[in-house]
């Protein structure tokens, strides 16, 4: 049986299909309606670019100072920038452990799952779970006074950002984890006898073989952090005390008081903005190659 | 807390088959008394969960064969189901603030008083903004001045009462600063009491923008630094002050968070993370309920008052259409009043909620005095213990003390744009 030139496409069609139906078609709307006409209780079609203005009001009037919107994407880039670097490291590190440390694969397996444990509860359940741990009055608070190394309550721990990190970098490790571990484990073990008889140190091993050699893994685990870093906004309101602007509450704020088209403006400026990123981010490392 | 499905196929069914009875139905003559008869009709019920108790809904049941379903969904989707999808439901309970969205938009009617049979006893505080014949605070969007419309589906509001009802009131309450009575430590009595440094790192606010602007409305106008024409309906000015002295507040480090739901309002009191803050009342006795000491602190500037009431779809008619006026009017008929007035909130219809409950249950809720007997909530847990007064006294003293309503200011949309700028600061 010769297979026709349209199997390929066949074949392909369904994921296709999918992708047009729920990424491609609700993205069009979004952008079209970006550029509608609304009141607090009707949107109408026309071509107008006022909510784009809106959006970045100010921007220019108010320099050297920060708009709105570049205030919130700074304290948004920033948290993606921090959370990335910690998970990186934590990432890098644990996979390292998994894949090259642990000889016994029915152990490396375990120890695989153990990471995913904390994806049994839901993403929320596991973020609240730090409020009483940290709080005024929490167990940490208490534990410090307790030990003397503070005397009075420290209230930083949190609603700031540094509960907001360690939320972060709580939920989304294992997404470094998991990809780095993947590339790690497709590593020729001969290439590191190689550098080892060649007098390479652990180091110079870790640097010069195995990082450019797990790059990909880095790459597609990294795009998964930034991306989800980015448009977050229930970890930064619940464990930043709602305190802490970021993209998605305002569009999310929008949405909730009927302003449709300027939530649309802003949710596109915000794919554009992870777009720009994930596009740099690609051209350091060729993904393909990993897939 | 949305009751399952009951199996609507007949409610369907009767869709259907009503399309050959089109005819006839239009004339109304059969449907009219038809409720009872026959199959039961399913109303359903669009609110927040708030407002949906199933002992509600069992006991509308059982005295008037009108099957409630209730459809629950946060206070901002009751406003988009209610524009975007004005056929998924057949009666809503919303707030009056919420109508200057609602109304222009057209897919609600007016409802019809002479359908309404205690019409006349609606509480004044709703209808005309008075207790007692003594006025009470309007500004915002007071429900007075959206209770009547021009027409059946007039998209204005009418300025002299007509036939045509938004909203019949389902409940309302005045809303005011919650405080941790044993952290504070002292008497509290003003609204500017919110922004005092004193309480710095201990205080909140609630992050729905036009309520929280309400609330540092009232702040601003008790520190005296500017006299509003109207809290609920600022100037583009008046907007820039607000929200430059939130703020400030801000950065000088007065807040401890933010909430935007009632779980979170109650966590953040309960935990002690906060001593002072914006607060509804439900969640001042949720936090009591946990054992722990915090008052609805009534202020010498008065109340935030809200209100809420049923509204009809603009499509509802025939069998669904009767089988709604008649739920409405059973539900001012008292024993519902009864049910909400005993957890806190106001009924519409005070007379007949009376008649419902026991003399010492009214002498507490509504009469201010000192509890007789031991005040327990619709399950049967223990609210309060025999001696204790409410927060605020007397409906009177309450109502009579409301400063301004909830409300949708014209300059709305700049409002919610500043905001974001007083979250991003």
């Amino acid at each position: 049986m010769t297979a026709s030139r349209w199997t390929p496409y066949w074949q392909a069609a369904p994921m296709a299909l999918a992708f047009l139906l729920f990424f491609i078609l609700p993205l069009l709307v979004t952008l079209v309606v970006s550029f509608w006409n609304y009141t607090e209780y009707s949107i109408e079609p026309a071509f107008v670019t006022e909510n784009y203005v809106t959006a970045f009001e100010g921007c220019l009037a108010e320099l050297p100072g920060l708009c709105t919107t570049l205030k919130t994407y700074l304290s948004t880039v920033k948290f993606s920038l921090l959370v990335w670097l910690i998970t990186l490291v934590i990432g890098f590190a644990v996979s390292y452990y998994i894949v090259f440390e642990i000889r016994s694969s029915t152990v490396r397996l375990v120890l695989a799952l153990l990471c995913t444990i904390p994806f049994w509860t839901s993403n929320v359940i596991r973020m609240i779970s730090w409020i009483p741990l940290l709080g005024r009055n929490g167990v940490v608070n208490q534990m410090l006074m307790g030990m003397g190394v503070v005397s009075e309550p420290q209230d930083w721990l949190l609603y700031s950002d540094f509960s907001v990190i360690l939320a972060f970098v709580h939920l989304n490790t294992v997404f470094m984890i998991v990809p780095i571990a993947n590339s790690m484990s497709r590593i020729d073990r001969s290439l590191i006898e190689a550098a080892r008889d060649n007098g390479a140190s652990g180091w110079q091993i870790v640097w010069h073989v195995i990082v450019p050699l797990t790059k990909t893994g880095i790459m597609i685990g990294s795009i998964f952090v930034v991306t989800v870093v980015m448009g977050d906004f229930i970890t930064i309101g619940l464990m930043g005390g709602q305190q802490i602007a970021s993209v998605g509450k305002i569009i999310n704020v929008q949405i909730s008081y009927l302003q449709f088209p300027i939530a649309a403006a802003n949710a596109i400026i915000l794919l554009a903005m992870v777009l720009m990123i994930v596009w740099a981010m690609v051209r350091f490392v060729d993904i393909r190659k990993e897939l | 807390m949305i009751k399952k499905m009951q199996p609507t196929a007949s409610r369907r069914d009767v869709l259907k088959g009503g399309a050959a009875l089109a005819g006839i139905a239009a004339t109304g003559a059969i449907c009219a008394p038809a409720v009872h008869s026959a199959e039961p009709v399913t109303l359903r019920y669009l609110s927040t969960a708030v407002n949906q108790a199933p002992a509600i809904a069992e006991q509308a049941f059982r005295d008037t064969g009108v099957k409630i379903e209730y459809v629950s969904v946060t206070t901002d989707e009751v406003t988009k189901r209610i524009i975007t999808q004005p056929n998924s439901f057949d009666l809503v309970d919303t707030e009056y603030f919420a109508l200057k969205k609602l109304v222009p938009a057209g897919n609600l009617m007016g409802m019809d008083a002479k359908r309404i049979k205690l019409v006349d006893k609606l509480a004044p505080a709703i209808t005309k903004a008075e207790i007692d014949g003594k006025k009470i605070g309007d500004q915002g969007t007071a429900p007075k001045k959206v209770f009547y419309l021009d027409g059946q589906y007039s998209k204005q509001f009418s300025d002299t009462p007509t036939e045509w009802i938004t909203l019949i009131p389902t409940t309302y309450n005045a809303d005011t600063l919650g405080i941790r009575p044993d952290l504070v430590g002292r008497p509290i009595e003003s609204w500017a009491e919110l922004l005092n440094p004193e309480f710095k790192g201990k205080a909140s606010i609630l992050n729905i923008p036009s309520i929280g602007i309400m609330d540092a409305a009232m702040v601003v106008e008790a520190t005296g630094e500017h006299k509003y024409a109207d809290k609920g309906n600022m100037t583009k000015e008046e907007i820039d002050l607000t929200i430059a002295r939130l703020i400030e507040a801000k950065q000088a480090g007065q807040f401890r968070a933010f909430w935007s739901d009632f779980n979170e309002s109650v966590n953040l009191m309960a935990s002690g993370e906060t001593v002072i803050q914006s607060m509804w009342s439900p969640a001042v006795t949720a936090v009591r309920l946990k054992g722990i000491e915090c008052k609805f602190q009534p202020l010498k500037e008065g109340y935030r008052a809200w209100a809420s009431g049923f509204g009809l779809p603009k499509t509802l008619k025939g069998r669904e259409l009767d089988a709604a006026y008649e739920f409405v009017n059973w539900f001012l008929s008292g024993w519902a009043g009864a049910y909400l007035n005993r957890q806190g909130y106001y009924s519409a219809v005070l007379d007949t909620a009376k008649e419902h409950m026991e003399p010492y249950e009214w002498a507490y809720w509504m009469e201010g005095k000192p509890a007789e007997k031991d005040i327990v909530g619709p399950d049967g847990s223990l609210l309060e213990k025999a001696g204790t007064v409410r927060d605020g006294g007397s409906y009177n003293e309450r109502m009579g003390a409301v400063a301004c309503w909830n409300a949708v200011m014209d300059e709305n949309e700049y409002m919610v744009r500043k905001w974001n700028s007083f979250i991003a600061a």
